[in-house]
C-alpha cells in the first residue's frame, strides 16, 4: 500500500467512525428513556457526525478525485467503508448504547489526544477541535456507566449483559495493522501500542467503579477498520442512510 | 398505569446561567435530573446549546424559600417613600462638578 | 360566589387588565391554573409527539449538511417541550402526571403530528408550514399573561427562528431541482396544506376555550386571527417556489386585504383529534415504548444518586470521627 493511500484509508477511519456512531445515536433521537438523556444524546450525535464532515471532506481531498464529504458517505457500499465494527453495533437498549459508547470514547479520546501532534496539519486542527466534544463525551459515557452499572440489580444485569456481548469488538480499536504502521511512520497517525496501555487502565478502572465484571480477553473479532468483514449492520445502516441518493442519483438536495 | 405511588421520580431542579463573565448567574428555567452532577450536565445540554452561558449553578428546587406574595406590600412598599435613598433628592448647585 | 372570593377574583381581573404577569406564588382562580396546565401540558405534548414525524427521516437525510441541520432541529423540540413541562410544574402540575395522562389518551396533543411523513419534502413541508403555523401561535404567546409560559415562549421563539428557514430551504433546493424533485414538493404542500391550518384549532364559533382565555390573556388572538395571519403570510411564500395551495377557493381580496380561503373539512378535525387520524396509534405506541423502556434507566440512575450521597455522608461522619 501507498502511503498516500494509507493516508486516505485512515481518514476514512476516522470519519466513518464518527459518522457510523453518529448515525446510531441519532436513531434515538426522540426515543430516548427521559426528555433530558433524549437532549443530551442527539448532543453527543451531533458532534460525531460534524466530526465526520470535517474528516470526509479533508479525506476527499487528500484522496484527490473530487469527492466531497456527501459523495463519500452516501456513495460508498458496505466493503469501502472503514469504521470499526463497534460503533456500527445496534443500539439494542440504553445498556448496549452507553456500554459501546464508552468503549469507543475512551478509546477515540486517546486517539485524539495522540492526533493533536500529527503532521497532517488539517487533521491536527480536527483533533484539536474535537478533542473538547470526545473529552466530553468520555465523562459523560463514563459516568452512566458507574451509575448504571451500579444501580439496580437490573441495571447491573443488563450493563453487564451488554458488556459481555460488545467486547469482542474492542480488540480491533487497539490492534495495529499496515495502515496505522505506515501512518505512524509518516508521523500523521497516533501509535496504538501507547494507547493501547492507557485504553485498557481507563476501561478497567471504569469498569471497577461500575461493579462490572472485565470479560476474559478471549476471541476478538475484527475487520472493521480494513473492511474485509463488517458485521451484516452496516448494510441496514447504509440502506437507510444512503437511500435518496441512491433512488434519485446526481440530484441536489 | 401501576405503583403511581411509590415511585421515585428524579427531583426537580433550578437552574442559573451566568453568560458571560462580568455577569451574574441568572435563573433560565427547570429540569430533572437524578443528582447534582448530572443536573449540571443536564443544564449544559439543554440550557447551553447555543452558546448561552461560561457557568452553571444548580438547585434543587425544594430547597429554594420564596418570598409569600401575601407579604408583598409589607415587604415591598416600605421602600417606596425613602426618597432620600435615591442622588436626586439631594439639591446642589449645577457649578459643582464630579459630584 | 362569597365576597372574599369574588374581590379576589375582581383583583386578578385588575392586574390582567393593567398587563401585569402573573407568577407561579401569586393568588389566581383554579380554573385559570386548570386551563393553563392543560393547555402548557398539550403544547409540551406537541413538542415531544412532534419529534417522531420528523425523527422518521433524519436517518434518511440526503446529505450530511441536512442531517445535522434536521438533528439539531429535532432536539431542539425536545428542549421546547423540557421548557413547557418545566412551566407546567410550577403551576403544581408533575412532569411525570402530565406524561402519564398523555400516555393514557387523557390528554391532547397537536393533531398535526398524526400525519405521516412519507418523503423527504415533507420535512421541508413540515419545517415551512408546520412551524410556520406554530411560530404564529408562539408569538402571540410570549405575551401570554402567566409570567413562566411567557418566559418558555420567548426563549423558544428565539429558537424556533431558525426551523421554518430549514424548512423552506429544503423546499427551495427541490423547487430549482429535478421534476422529480419538485413533484415531491407539490406532494407534500398537497397533504400538509389543509392539516396546518387545522393547527389553529376549532373555528372561533365553535372554540368553547377561547372566550375565557381571551379575558384571561392566556391567548390574545383568536384561532380564527391567527389562521387568517398564517394563510396570509404563507400564499406568497408557495408563489415564490412555484408550487401551488391545494384550494380552489383561494383567492386575494382586494377589499378586505386579506384571501378568502375555502372551508376546512372540520370533519377530518375532529376524526384526528379524537384518535383516528392516520399514524394517531402509532405516535402513541412510540412515546410509551420510550417511557417504559426507559424505566429502568431512570431508576437506576435515582438508586446509585442515592446509594452515593448515603456513601459520602458516611465519608463525612468517618472524616469528623478523625479528625
Amino acid at each position: 500500500m501507498s502511503p498516500h493511500q494509507a493516508h486516505f484509508e485512515y481518514l476514512l477511519r476516522l470519519g466513518d467512525n464518527a459518522l457510523i456512531l453518529g448515525h446510531r445515536l441519532s436513531e434515538w433521537c426522540g426515543h430516548g428513556p427521559i426528555l433530558e438523556q433524549d437532549i443530551a444524546m442527539t448532543n453527543i450525535a451531533l458532534d460525531q457526525v460534524g466530526q465526520a464532515r470535517s474528516i470526509l471532506a479533508h479525506a476527499g481531498k487528500v484522496e484527490g478525485k473530487g469527492r466531497d464529504e456527501d459523495k463519500l458517505a452516501y456513495l460508498r457500499d458496505v466493503g469501502e467503508y472503514r469504521n470499526v465494527l463497534l460503533v456500527e453495533q445496534p443500539n439494542e437498549d440504553f445498556a448496549f448504547t452507553i456500554v459501546r459508547q464508552f468503549l469507543f470514547d475512551a478509546f477515540n479520546f486517546h486517539l485524539h489526544e495522540a492526533l493533536r501532534s500529527s503532521k497532517d496539519e488539517q487533521l491536527r486542527a480536527i483533533a484539536e477541535k474535537s478533542i473538547k466534544e470526545i473529552a466530553y463525551h468520555l465523562r459523560y459515557s463514563s459516568e452512566w456507566v458507574i451509575r448504571l452499572g451500579d444501580g439496580t440489580e437490573e441495571s447491573h444485569r443488563k450493563m453487564q449483559h451488554a458488556l459481555n456481548s460488545l467486547w469482542m469488538y474492542t480488540g480491533e480499536l487497539t490492534t495495529p495493522d499496515e495502515v496505522d504502521e505506515l501512518m505512524l511512520e509518516a508521523g500523521i497517525g497516533a501509535s496504538l501500542g501507547r494507547i493501547k496501555p492507557l485504553y485498557d487502565e481507563k476501561v478497567s478502572a471504569i469498569l471497577q467503579e461500575a461493579t462490572l465484571g472485565q470479560p476474559e480477553s478471549g476471541y476478538m473479532q475484527s475487520g472493521g477498520k480494513n473492511g474485509k468483514m463488517h458485521t451484516e449492520h452496516l448494510g441496514y445502516i447504509l440502506a437507510e442512510m444512503q437511500f435518496i441518493q441512491r433512488a434519485y442519483p446526481g440530484m441536489e438536495w | 398505569m401501576t405503583e403511581k405511588s411509590n415511585k421515585k421520580n428524579w427531583p426537580l431542579w433550578e437552574i442559573f446561567i451566568r453568560s458571560k463573565n462580568g455577569l451574574s448567574h441568572k435563573h433560565v428555567g427547570s429540569l430533572h435530573a437524578a443528582d447534582a452532577e448530572m443536573a449540571i450536565e443536564n443544564a449544559r445540554d439543554v440550557y447551553t446549546r447555543r452558546n448561552e452561558g461560561v457557568s452553571i449553578w444548580v438547585v434543587e428546587s425544594r430547597y429554594i424559600t420564596a418570598s409569600s406574595p401575601n407579604q408583598s406590600e409589607s415587604l415591598f412598599d416600605p421602600a417606596d417613600d425613602k426618597v432620600y435613598r435615591h442622588p436626586t433628592f439631594y439639591n446642589l448647585p449645577d457649578e459643582v462638578k464630579h459630584i | 360566589m362569597d365576597p372574599k372570593q369574588k374581590a379576589l377574583l375582581e383583583q386578578f381581573q385588575a392586574r390582567i387588565d393593567a398587563e401585569e404577569k402573573i407568577e407561579p406564588k401569586d393568588w389566581m382562580p383554579d380554573e385559570y391554573r386548570k386551563t393553563l396546565i392543560r393547555q402548557i401540558s398539550q403544547h409540551a405534548h406537541s413538542e415531544v409527539v412532534g419529534m417522531l414525524p420528523e425523527g422518521n427521516w433524519i436517518s434518511r437525510a440526503p446529505s450530511l449538511r441536512r442531517k445535522v441541520a434536521l438533528l439539531a432541529k429535532v432536539q431542539d423540540e425536545a428542549g421546547h417541550g423540557l421548557y413547557l413541562y418545566g412551566a407546567a410544574e410550577t403551576l403544581g402540575a408533575d412532569r411525570e402526571d402530565l406524561i402519564d395522562e398523555l400516555h393514557e389518551g387523557k390528554a391532547k396533543y397537536s393533531s398535526i403530528f398524526n400525519y405521516p411523513t412519507l418523503s423527504w419534502a415533507d420535512i421541508g413541508a413540515i419545517g415551512w408550514l408546520v412551524d410556520g403555523a406554530a411560530i404564529m401561535n408562539q408569538v402571540m404567546l410570549t405575551r401570554t399573561s402567566y409570567g413562566p409560559y411567557a418566559r418558555a415562549m420567548v426563549r423558544i421563539c428565539k429558537e424556533e427562528s431558525f426551523h421554518q428557514r430549514q424548512g423552506y430551504e429544503i423546499l427551495l433546493a427541490l423547487c430549482r431541482g429535478a421534476e422529480a424533485q419538485k413533484q415531491m414538493a407539490q406532494d407534500a404542500l398537497n397533504r400538509w396544506w389543509w392539516p396546518s391550518l387545522m393547527m389553529f384549532g376549532p373555528s372561533d364559533k365553535d372554540s368553547k376555550h377561547t372566550a375565557q382565555s381571551m379575558r384571561w390573556k392566556i391567548k390574545r388572538k383568536t384561532n380564527d386571527e391567527l389562521r387568517q395571519q398564517f394563510v396570509d403570510v404563507t400564499v406568497p411564500q408557495a408563489d415564490f417556489l412555484g408550487i401551488e395551495v391545494p384550494d380552489p377557493a383561494l383567492k386575494w381580496n382586494e377589499e378586505s386585504g386579506h384571501y378568502d380561503f375555502g372551508e376546512i373539512n372540520w370533519d377530518e378535525f375532529w376524526q384526528v383529534v379524537s384518535g383516528n387520524g392516520p399514524c394517531n396509534r402509532q405516535r402513541m405506541e412510540a412515546r410509551v415504548k420510550a417511557h417504559q423502556e426507559g424505566a429502568w434507566v431512570r431508576e437506576a440512575a435515582m438508586a446509585y444518586a442515592e446509594k452515593r450521597s448515603k456513601r459520602r455522608e458516611r465519608e463525612a461522619k468517618a472524616a469528623i470521627q478523625v479528625a
